[in-house]
């Protein structure tokens, strides 16, 4: 279980570009739920992320998973629990190392890494089975630099990499939003398979409202560093692109109205 | 040939700092200076235990253990400190010059007169030949020239095989990968901060190793003659990818061997034509400066031709 409790950032604070990223951000996800997390562009749904993982310490708050309290652990302890995958297909792996060596860093995470030979046979057989199975013939190409693939093969295997050891959370930035359609969708089917098969618990951002609207049994929605909207169950399941279309021009009426009055009163009073 | 040999002697000495530059600009991609601080340091340490008739085995370790330390600090400098990467060199390469005169109480130390590893691989050349001098097509060696060169290209096929197995272990494949890509090695569970502190460790230590030998190959150490260590790595480095190319580590290894060789040749050819010594620095450094833009202006060279041919 992931306990996020009134956990709060501020970038930059006292200057003239000081933002508050998380305010007072609560939130309980159970064992096994998939998480769909949405919002307008500087919501702090990637910091959320960036918050769990480690990336940086939050202000105040705590953050706790599977029982134990991450606040203050540094990144890559965290990642003993967290497998995580990155907007940036060039993130996730070691460019110039081959596909079987960056499947092997991943076969140790959280693990103490000593002067052990990676690449055993039974190893390597294991990951040309899990590869073959991405439909991507990769499989022969195991010993080939992972620079050399396209940005899906490369998220396709990060995916494959982050839940290699099965972890107590998974979180997925934005991972399809530098992909092509088509390698969109692939990465999506792939993501939905691995998270139903193993069970996980998932935190995934997205931009795409039908991916929204199609995945996970949870969908948040977040504006201006706060969450702005929670629907769980059969109410997810109800949930249309449409519906999530017109929540977002309520929001954007909200701001404008904002703005608005605030002219208003500018001209009135000052 | 004497002139030969004692190059490529020296050439396989210095490879010893391809090697460590190797680590620390390919491997990490860390600009680490410090290299002309701790070979220094590993003459220093090597001289002084040397002339106090500790064990020449022993000596050359402490000189290796040496080095390590200080890169070992630069590296914590530069990651637990978040100081830059080049200035964290320079701090601790300025820090090691008073280090090493304290090390050696003057500014060099002669070791001419200890039991060295230059002695021993001597004992054991001259009790291979049973005799001082070799004939090789028609040309006299002396035998100490000969197991001196032996003994240093053994230890240079040693350290980069060993360099090439370590670097394939699960620790090696995660320092790699902490040079490659940072950010995803974090999330794998590694500390990348202690991978550079532990890199550049390893690679200071080699070059420090390369200052010890040195000095027990030529007999003294110096307080000045770590200077331009960095440059002269770096130039035998990139030499080595001319050569070999940048694909595989086992090559790069070699490569860097190679490369380090054919330069301590080719001044040595160019000190025989009547090059003035106080030059080579110089001239290393314009070699090494044009290694590195050469690439840039040819592929720029190359895309602005086709355009100008348009218009």
């Amino acid at each position: 279980m992931l306990e996020i409790r009134a956990v709060s950032k501020t970038f930059n604070p006292g200057t003239p570009n000081e933002l508050r990223a998380l305010q007072a951000i609560d939130l309980t996800v159970n064992d096994g739920s998939f998480v769909v997390i949405i919002g307008t562009n500087g919501s702090g749904k990637s910091t959320l992320l960036n918050a769990v993982a480690g990336s940086f310490f939050i202000d105040s708050g705590a953050i706790s998973l599977a029982g134990a309290d991450l606040t203050r652990w540094p990144e890559h302890r965290r990642a003993k629990l967290i497998g995580r995958v990155f907007q940036n297909p060039f993130s996730g792996t070691a460019a110039n190392m081959s596909i079987a060596e960056n499947l092997a860093l991943a076969a140790y995470r959280g693990k103490p890494r000593r002067l052990g030979w990676p690449l055993g046979h039974a190893l390597l057989s294991q990951f040309r089975d899990r590869v073959r199975q991405l439909n991507m013939g990769l499989e022969d190409r195991l010993k080939n630099p992972i620079g050399s693939l396209s940005g899906g093969q490369r998220q396709a295997l990060t995916l494959l990499m982050a839940t290699w050891l099965r972890p107590d959370l998974l979180l997925l930035d934005e991972h399809t939003a530098a992909l092509d359609p088509k390698s969109a969708d692939q990465v999506i089917a792939l993501t939905d398979t691995i998270v139903r098969r193993d069970k996980l618990t998932t935190l995934m951002v997205t931009h795409s409202m039908q991916q929204a609207a199609n995945l996970g049994d949870r969908l948040i929605m977040m504006h201006r560093g706060r969450i702005i909207q929670d629907f769980q169950g059969a109410e997810k399941k109800r949930i249309r692109v449409d519906d999530l279309l017109a929540r977002f021009e309520e929001v954007r009426r909200a701001e404008l109205l904002d703005e608005s009055a605030a002219e208003m009163l500018r001209r009135v009073y000052v | 040939m004497s002139l030969l040999l004692g190059a490529l002697t020296v050439g396989f000495i210095f490879s010893l700092v391809a090697l460590g530059v190797l680590i620390s600009f390919r491997i990490f991609a860390f600009p680490d200076i410090t290299a002309d601080g701790s070979s220094t340091l590993g003459a220093a340490l090597a001289a002084m235990l040397l002339v106090h008739n500790v064990n020449p085995v022993l000596a050359t370790s402490a000189a290796f253990v040496g080095g390590f330390l200080a890169g070992t600090l630069t590296g914590t400098l530069a990651t637990k400190f978040k100081i830059n990467g080049l200035l964290a060199g320079i701090l601790v390469m300025t820090g090691l010059y008073s280090v090493n005169l304290h090390i050696m109480g003057r500014s060099n130390i002669s070791v001419l007169g200890s039991s060295t590893l230059s002695t021993y691989a001597e004992r054991v050349g001259t009790a291979l030949t049973r005799n001082n001098t070799l004939n090789v097509m028609g040309w006299e060696i002396t035998a100490l020239e000969a197991s001196l060169l032996m003994a240093s290209f053994l230890f240079i096929v040693l350290a980069g095989c060993v360099m090439y197995v370590f670097f394939q272990t699960n620790l090696g494949t995660a320092m790699r990968a902490t040079g490659d890509n940072n950010e995803m090695v974090r999330a794998l569970g590694v500390n990348d901060e202690n991978m550079i502190i532990l890199g550049l460790g390893l690679s200071n230590g080699l070059i420090a190793l390369a200052g010890a030998f040195i000095t027990q190959y030529q007999g003294f150490a110096d307080v000045q003659m770590g200077i331009g260590m960095v440059v002269w790595g770096l130039a035998s480095v990139i030499i080595g990818e001319a050569l070999v190319g940048t694909k595989q580590l086992g090559l790069t290894i070699t490569g860097a061997v190679m490369g380090s060789v054919l330069f301590r040749l080719l001044v040595a050819i160019a000190l025989r034509l009547g090059l003035n010594p106080n030059d080579l620095k110089l001239i290393t450094a314009v070699f090494v400066f044009a290694a590195l833009v050469t690439p840039g202006l040819l592929k720029r060279f190359k895309t602005l031709k086709p355009r100008s041919s348009h218009a």
